[in-house]
């Protein structure tokens, strides 16, 4: 069993596991850093960014796959954790040879396509009317200025997909529900298991009978929205492989959701505006639910509060239809029968508007003081580059930080000088470097697997040693483009004995408890499951070979013989001989047993601790009469 | 012999209180607890007591699983829960488990604030048993204990209908509740994997039916709904508040948007609005189409469709209204039946299914008089039509689903005797599995025939492997020989000499040695030579050497050759083999002791 490491991007993992003759793909993150490298896109043309000194702004993307490690089109199956892990899907689906299969929950789908789509109409409604990409040749990119200049990899960077791709990538996704248990290829069993940290987010737990293998991404313990993390069934695996823990472990989302409520309370008393830039799911609607309840204790009912995303309203519709992704509290409301999220009633009470865009209706409501929650974080795309531009003039107004992929000082760089106040509030809910060990002594696996980050302080804080992983059992860690043997030996796999065949055994107690049976049937393999049927019947033995002269035949092929144990006792055997009519035998004592004469038949019987010998020289059938007789002595197995 | 076994409490051989008791591997589960719409009394709910004589039902039962929401699947839960006694767990789907009660509770008012019957479960109990109630999703695999699993699959009858497959090791039963084959406006198809079940329970509504085409349907309603509303008649429309009625509003709300139609269309009770936004809160359990659409445009927001209040039955002019329960056997539905019945401009349509005994299946078998309550009699003039809209799987629908799922057997409820006894001839025929109709209290015995699930050594499955060659035929048998270890209820597989090492026994060899003589005038290695070339002619297919130490083998059997002392010409072959090679052994010895053949070199 291996594990090809695809990713050196802990919370966008893409990782690879060949397990009992799959392969399988684990999450496909796209890490979109790369992007602020370039310049921001804006709606119309700014001469001051354009004068900028820095490069073609364009979109690039990821530094995904090192395809040499792997061949795309061997992967069986992709199995997606959240739909944060599922940004590069086109990238591999859409690859030529691309046979396989995507397995996510359907929250997981819906939502990952609502981000795809934005993520494609924000690059495709900035046409560039020129693309470059000579600069990726290494002789120039040596002349760039920095940080380009040490970019690595900047080859594989890729163009944004389009959304005709996206369609095609999604088509592939199979969809799954929580503790699901899929076979694959009859080999292999997968299934996800809630992961408390976003709608429809899972690990995984891939299994055959006898090996475990558990994959936790992007988990939580803190009650939020979605479904509590499921812990009891990672239980007792052989391997955890252990991706996706907060990027910000410094923050306690608790405390940065009131600072961040706080911060925008004091803005909008102030008269200033407030931009949200985020993704539009995930803590979006714990943002609004969190607001909701501070509304009208703030004072700021009277204040607008705009989402604008081309799939806003999509975003906040589906919310309410994923009851069965939801936490308990949230759940129940569908019965009553009521919206689960409470923006169902800030948008009825026109609290909240959304807008797919800032052209349109939105200009023409468009008042301020307001809160604005738009994206994208990166602040290179998106509607958000364009709030920027609007507010970042005044330090009346306040941008609020609240999604931890970004920089928040790189994502702003291109902007300098700004008077507008900067608040960085990152909400990352996924598990701590306290809560695993925790989590581990409660699930128990016999092996951590987890990338080098987790193993080691940051960087940059070399003393912190509260920021890495501690564990009892020391985790084995991986780093991008590295290839894990993982700890496993299979000993053991499932075989069904047929019905009739289990009826015909002959159990024998060879020990208290313990029995043993010779089987000797057909074994038939299909789809990597084994069955066990009777052996056909021998035909009718062929006439005695005495009495063909001309043609003698070979002897069939027949069952082996059963391995023999036990030892022959001297007394019982003499009673027995004594049965057959052998009256004569002369017993001889040697230093390991016996040896017996059978004088009238001319053949001698050694019995001895380990070992029973028969010198019988023209005497067949005495040799048969004889071999039956020491073999009701022995066992066989 | 394992065995399964079935005992219909209710919906055996008929259409009505489903309650079916399920027996499998050591767990016993009840599939739904309905009630009867027919009866008013005692047969109203199944009859518990063949469980146990006195007392509580915990005990007794694993599990009980609901199907769906319908009252003839769900209406004896309080019941059974809070008056007789079951605390166990109650599976169903989440739209179950919102609408459940809802209706429950309805039939409750109906059944004690109108007729005043007493000794009925209350409100508090409702609650109560809900409270028993653990969701289900769609295709999760739910551990009801350590060997009872259960999964649900979509069912397609009503909103959150559900099939579930119940599993207990090597055996399992899926049992169908209602279901549906066909998609309609507003709901998908069910369907199931080829789980290859030891039983599959299916309803059998339409056990001889096979319906034309749904559009064909469509049209008629539309049209007769059309005619009779032009013509200024009032159109009844009996329906339970979900299910039917949402997919019929559908039609409706779009024929009049095309046709623009005036004629005010009402939904009765405060139900609609609620109903309504149960569909719009559980839109993943609808079709695809509805799925697809629902941000841009809610199909169960209705602009034609209006609250009824029971003053507009008088109003003059054409209406159509729908009105709950769908059997017209109580409540607002029979109220302005009443009304309406005396003139023949109106239409009653009835879209669904009618148990016997109410007043809905008297209208539709055609009766002129009714004798109501109070002993008065209602003569209805008025049309009735039915439309069979309620989503049942027919004839050819239950097939389908045989060949989807590939039971080892089938067995029929939910529907009429002599209907099914036609549906089993035809399931017997087609797929040649045995297929049972037990009455109420009778009980189907299946018998299994599980494999045994055994834990294989790799080494001996990958030696056994590699005798078939690179790649393994199919076709071609390949023995395997081995010991199976029985311990603490672990059963292992594994090579003999692996079951010696593990079980800590010593081998012991049973070694045979055998002289042969022969007449045989040449020297020692000519005759051995002669031996050799003898062997090689006669055993065709088996490893035999000529050794440069002068002895030959075969295969692991070891022939040496010497001359007797006394004759030069007697030759005396040495034979030694191990009982492993008894049957080679034992064949060789044979072969010389007959003597070379002349014509060897």
């Amino acid at each position: 069993m291996k594990l090809y490491c695809l990713s050196g991007h802990p919370t966008l993992p893409c990782n690879v596991l060949k397990f009992k003759s799959t392969t399988i793909m684990l999450d496909c993150g796209l890490d979109m850093t790369s992007a602020l490298h370039f310049l921001p896109l804006p709606l119309v043309h700014s001469p001051r960014l354009s004068k900028l000194p820095g490069w073609v702004s364009k979109d690039g993307t990821i530094a995904l796959e090192k395809r040499e490690l792997l061949d795309l089109s061997t992967i069986d199956v992709i199995l997606i954790s959240n739909y944060h892990c599922m940004m590069a899907l086109p990238y591999i689906t859409e690859h030529p040879g691309f046979t396989g299969t995507v397995y996510a929950t359907e929250p997981t789908l819906q939502i990952g396509r609502l981000l795809m789509e934005e993520l494609v109409n924000f690059m495709e409604r900035v046409p560039k009317a020129q693309s470059a990409t000579c600069w990726k040749n290494k002789e120039i990119q040596r002349l760039l200025p920095g940080p380009l200049k040490e970019a690595v990899d900047v080859w594989t960077w890729k163009r944004c997909y389009s959304l005709q791709e996206v369609n095609s990538a999604l088509s592939k996704v199979q969809l799954v529900g929580y503790s699901q248990k899929v076979e694959l290829f009859g080999a292999v069993q997968v299934t996800p298991l809630s992961s408390g940290y976003s709608l429809g987010s899972s690990n995984w737990i891939i299994q055959s009978h006898y090996e475990k293998v558990a994959y936790v991404s992007g988990s939580s313990l803190l009650t939020t929205h979605p479904q509590p993390m499921d812990q009891s069934s990672l239980k007792n695996s052989d391997v955890l492989i252990l991706t996706g823990l907060t990027q910000i472990p410094t923050a306690n989302p608790d405390g940065m959701l009131g600072e961040f409520c706080s911060n925008l309370a004091m803005t909008i008393r102030a008269g200033g505006n407030v931009l949200i830039p985020c993704y539009p799911s995930g803590v979006i609607y714990d943002l609004l639910e969190c607001l909701y309840q501070f509304i009208d204790s703030a004072n700021l009912g009277s204040t607008p509060f705009y989402f604008i995303s081309p799939v806003a309203n999509s975003s906040l519709e589906f919310s309410q239809i994923f009851a069965e992704w939801l936490c308990q509290n949230k759940q129940s409301k569908v019965y009553l029968p009521e919206p689960p999220f409470p923006h169902a009633e800030l948008i009825q009470t026109n609290k909240l508007k959304h807008y797919p865009s800032i052209h349109g209706d939105f200009s023409a409501e468009f008042r301020q003081p307001c809160v604005v929650f738009t994206g994208h974080p990166s602040l290179r795309f998106g509607d958000a580059v364009h709030f920027v531009e609007l507010w970042g003039k005044s330090s009346l107004n306040t941008i609020i930080f609240t999604e931890p992929d970004f920089s928040y000082l790189d994502a702003l760089a291109p902007y300098q000088p700004l008077a507008m106040k900067c608040v960085y509030c990152p909400i990352d809910t996924r598990l701590n470097f306290h809560q695993v060990p925790k989590l581990l002594k409660e699930v128990q696996p016999l092996h951590v697997v987890c990338p080098e980050q987790y193993t080691q302080p940051p960087p940059t804080q070399v003393h912190r040693s509260d920021l890495m992983l501690e564990l009892q059992l020391p985790p084995m860690p991986y780093r991008r483009c590295s290839v894990l043997g993982l700890p496993f030996r299979r000993r053991y796999e499932r075989i069904q004995l047929l019905p009739e065949l289990a009826k015909s055994l002959v159990p024998s107690e060879i020990k208290p408890g313990i029995s043993v049976a010779t089987v000797s049937a057909v074994l038939q393999s299909k789809d990597n499951k084994h069955v066990l049927q009777p052996a056909p019947k021998p035909a009718p033995a062929p006439p005695s070979k005495k009495r063909k002269r001309v043609v003698e035949e070979s002897p069939e092929v027949r069952a082996p013989k059963p391995l023999l144990s036990g030892a022959v006792p001297l007394e019982p055997s003499l009673a027995t001989l004594h049965k057959h009519g052998i009256t004569e035998v002369k017993v001889e004592d040697t230093p390991d047993g016996h040896i017996l004469h059978l004088q009238a038949e001319d053949t001698l019987i050694q019995l001895e601790e380990d070992g029973t010998h028969i010198v019988c020289d023209s005497n067949e059938s005495l040799r048969i009469t004889l071999r039956d007789l020491v073999l009701r002595f022995l066992q066989k197995l | 012999m394992p065995e399964i076994k079935v005992t219909p409490l209710g919906a055996g051989q008929d259409v009505g209180r489903s309650c079916i008791l399920v027996s499998i591997g050591g767990k016993n589960i009840m599939l739904d607890c309905g009630m009867h719409m027919g009866y008013n009394d005692d047969r109203r709910f199944p009859d518990f007591s063949y469980i146990t004589q006195n007392g509580r039902l915990t005990e007794f039962l694993d599990c009980v699983i609901i199907s769906h929401f319908h009252l003839d699947h769900c209406g004896a839960l309080p019941y059974m829960s809070e008056m007789v006694g079951y605390d166990g767990p109650i599976y169903m789907t989440h739209p179950t488990k919102a609408i459940c009660p809802i209706l429950l509770e309805d039939f409750r008012k109906i059944t004690v604030d109108k007729k005043g019957e007493t000794n009925f479960f209350t409100s508090q109990m409702i609650k109560d048993c809900m409270k028993k109630v653990v969701p289900l999703n769609l295709h999760q695999t739910v551990q009801v204990d350590d060997e009872l699993e259960i999964k649900a699959y979509y069912a397609g009858h009503v909103l959150g209908a559900a099939m579930v497959q119940i599993k207990v090791g090597e055996e399992s039963v899926v049992y169908t509740g209602d279901y549906n084959m066909t998609p309609d406006r507003h709901l998908g198809a069910a369907w199931i994997d080829k789980c290859r079940p030891d039983v599959l329970i299916s309803e059998s509504t339409y056990a001889t039916t096979i319906r034309d085409s749904k559009r064909c349907r469509e049209r008629d309603f539309l049209k007769k709904v059309h005619e009779t509303v032009e013509r200024g008649g009032k159109v009844l429309i009996p329906v339970f508040a979900l299910g039917r009625a949402q997919e019929l509003c559908i039609l409706l709300e779009t024929f009049w948007e095309r046709m623009n139609l005036k004629a005010p269309i009402y939904f009765s009770t405060g139900l609609t609005e609620k109903a309504n936004h149960y569909y719009k809160l559980f839109i993943t359990w609808t079709n695809q189409k509805i799925r697809k659409t629902f941000v841009q445009r809610n199909m169960f927001e209705f602009k034609h469709i209006k609250a009824f209040d029971r003053s507009y039955a008088d109003n003059p002019g054409p209406m159509v209204v729908f009105a709950t329960p769908g059997m017209l056997h109580a409540g607002q539905s029979l109220q302005i039946f009443k009304k309406w019945a005396g003139n023949e401009k109106n239409m009653v349509i009835m879209p669904g299914y009618c148990v016997q005994g109410t007043v809905g299946h008297k209208v539709l078998s055609g009766q002129k008089k009714l004798e109501m309550e109070g002993r008065t009699t209602l003569e209805v003039k008025l049309q009735v039509e039915y439309m069979s809209f309620s989503a049942h799987a027919d004839a050819k629908g239950i097939m389908q689903l045989i060949r989807m799922a590939e039971p080892r057997s089938v067995l029929l409820v939910h529907g009429e005797a002599k209907k099914m006894e036609f549906l089993k001839d035809k399931i017997e025929q087609e797929f040649s599995v045995s297929c049972f109709m037990p009455a109420n209290g009778e009980t189907a015995t299946i018998a299994t025939n599980p494999s045994v699930p055994v834990d294989i050594s790799l080494n001996l499955l990958k030696r056994e492997a590699a005798l078939g060659g690179p790649l393994p035929d199919s076709k071609k048998p390949r023995t395997m020989h081995g010991t199976l270890i029985m311990k603490d209820n672990s059963l292992r597989l594994v090579s003999p000499e692996q079951a010696l090492k593990e079980l800590g026994l010593n081998e012991h060899q049973l070694r045979f040695t055998c002289r042969v003589q022969l007449q045989d005038p040449y020297s020692d290695a000519d005759t051995l030579n002669r031996v050799y070339s003898h062997l090689k002619s006669v055993l065709k297919g088996y490893t035999i050497q000529h050794l440069p130490d002068g002895t030959v083998m075969v295969e692991s059997i070891v022939l040496k050759v010497s001359s007797s002392a006394e004759d030069p010409n007697t030759k005396v072959v040495l034979l030694s083999w191990s009982y492993q090679d008894e049957e080679l052994g034992s064949f060789l010895s044979s072969l010389l002791r007959k003597g070379l053949p002349s014509g060897l070199c």
